[in-house]
């Protein structure tokens, strides 16, 4: 995969994105060929993506790309930590658009690769923390959410962001089960949105997203644990209240709106004291918020820890 | 010389059972070797441990069935061997919680298994397996009453309901895996009930 040296390509640093991630179809479709339909579906086939480098950085081993790929928790597509690599094929990505609504002054459809053009990506390398006490280390591509929302303008009432991923139940053979409400609804706080670790990924390991992993674009909280990170994002939507999340409507004892990750509120029926990270044989303990305290913890001050699951 | 061949065939019985028996481990051994173990090997044997005691313990129940039935009765010569490995399987599962996912962590396994309802559970059943492991040798059975091995080994059928809900409480959401043995045992359990005279009129 030919990745072009940034002194190539100064001036499209912002708007060649898009662009590049659907060079296969551009070429194919100046060429006359007509093959643009086609491809259209099937466009997100992993491509090398154009990014800035880490500002983020920890020292810590990443996750190798087979790890972050295969095993996940991704119900839409079943529930074995298998199943996503196995059937998210059947997800397209092409043509994809997100529906921004509520409470800013520019709602409307955005399609994927505007919003893929319109901000730079850069790569952060995050930890992340299941609620099931395992972890992984994943370097993400994408671009902060706060850029996204701050070109949206949310009015002086919008307190909350929600987003929801695709309901289709032909897409998504795991959404033939009623297993969860769906579609699957997550939200942030505006001011956690806005936090500058809040990413909206694109692409890991300097690729577009796999789908398995929440194509085309998805959630990145890395001090809460990984159901608050949506993925295959639809729909974003400013409320004044708290909106409704999926696994607390499942179980709101044991999932609260904040997710935040605390080895000293352990889950009702398992601790989270402890995490085994991918590709290690003994648990590490967990750090309060995943380790990103400094960032996030003024979120929160004055409010009950025990409320922060 | 059909004597002889009849004992054949049962060694050649025997040994399948018992092929049968250890043919998790195998399976899991290949795994292991050929990186098939998924991204967290160590759940992921734990999980397996657990569902394979789950399921010799369904067979155990099953055998006295398929032989009171006339399926097949000879299957009662290897229930013992079969309940035996289910037993197996649980110790396999227990010792590698304790060895591998807690890696001995004594304080953090009392406290798990005291505050964590599923784990609790667990090992209540655990601890009710060992008397009717112990009791399963042959001199240990002939010192018992007959009625009270026979009372003894109906625990068997706690064991396994305490074994589902074990399985129940500590899946997320997904509840149709757990469901499934838990009627499975229920409809064992419900056959069972059936008085035995009605199968014996003829």
């Amino acid at each position: 995969m030919l990745i072009r040296p940034p002194a190539d390509f100064k001036d499209c640093d912002v708007t060649d994105h898009g662009l590049y991630l659907r060079r296969r179809e551009f070429i194919l479709g100046s060429a006359g060929v007509g093959a643009a339909s086609l491809i259209g579906g099937s466009a997100a086939q992993a491509a090398a993506l154009k990014y800035s480098p880490n500002r983020m950085a920890i020292d810590e081993d990443k996750t190798p790309l087979k790890d972050v790929t295969g095993y996940n928790n991704f119900y839409e597509f079943g529930t074995d930590k298998g199943d996503p690599a196995l059937y998210a094929k059947m997800m397209k990505t092409r043509p994809w658009t997100v529906t921004v609504a509520g409470l800013c002054e520019k709602t409307g459809q955005y399609g994927i690769d505007d919003l893929i053009r319109r901000f730079p990506l850069e790569e952060r390398i995050y930890r992340m923390r299941c609620v099931e006490a395992w972890s992984m280390v994943i370097p993400w591509v994408g671009f902060p959410l706060a850029k996204l929302i701050k070109a949206l303008e949310p009015t002086s009432q919008a307190k909350y962001v929600a987003f929801q991923t695709l309901r289709d139940p032909r897409q998504m053979p795991g959404q033939r089960s009623d297993i969860l409400d769906w579609p699957y609804q997550e939200a942030l706080r505006l001011d956690e949105a806005l936090n500058p670790l809040t990413l909206m990924a694109v692409g890991l390991y300097g690729q577009t997203l796999p789908n398995q992993n929440g194509a085309p674009i998805r959630l990145v909280t890395p001090w809460k644990y990984g159901f608050k990170g949506i993925k295959s994002i639809v729909r974003i939507q400013f409320t004044a209240n708290r909106p409704k999340t999926s696994w607390n409507i499942l179980a709101p004892r044991e999932y609260g709106f904040y997710g935040n990750v605390n080895p000293d509120v352990d889950h009702p029926r398992w601790s989270q004291a402890k995490e085994r990270r991918i590709g290690e044989f003994f648990r590490r303990k967990t750090l309060p918020f995943n380790g990103y305290g400094d960032q996030v913890a003024g979120l929160y001050r004055g409010l009950d820890a025990r409320t922060l699951y | 010389m059909a004597r002889a061949t009849g004992t054949m065939a049962r060694r050649i019985e025997s040994g399948l059972i018992w092929l049968l028996c250890v043919m998790p481990l195998l399976i899991l051994a290949g795994q292991g070797l050929t990186d098939g173990l998924t991204a967290n090997p160590v759940e992921y044997v734990l999980r397996a441990l657990g569902v394979w005691a789950l399921r010799f313990l369904c067979v155990t129940l099953a055998i006295g069935l398929i032989a009171r039935f006339g399926l097949w009765r000879r299957a009662m010569v290897y229930r013992r061997r079969i309940g035996l490995w289910a037993f197996a399987y649980v110790c396999l599962h227990l010792t590698t919680y304790i060895l591998v996912d807690q890696a001995l962590d004594w304080p953090g396994i009392v406290k798990d298994i005291v505050k964590r309802p599923y784990i609790t559970i667990g090992m209540a059943a655990f601890i009710l397996l060992i008397p009717l492991a112990v009791t399963s040798v042959n001199k240990v059975r002939r010192a018992m009453r007959p009625r009270h091995w026979l009372w003894l080994h109906r625990l068997v059928y706690l064991i396994a309901v305490l074994g589902v809900a074990h399985y129940y409480l500590l899946v997320k959401a997904d509840h149709r895996d757990p469901i499934l043995y838990g009627v499975v045992i229920l409809a064992l359990l419900g056959v069972r009930l059936i008085p035995r005279r009605r199968g014996a009129i003829k």
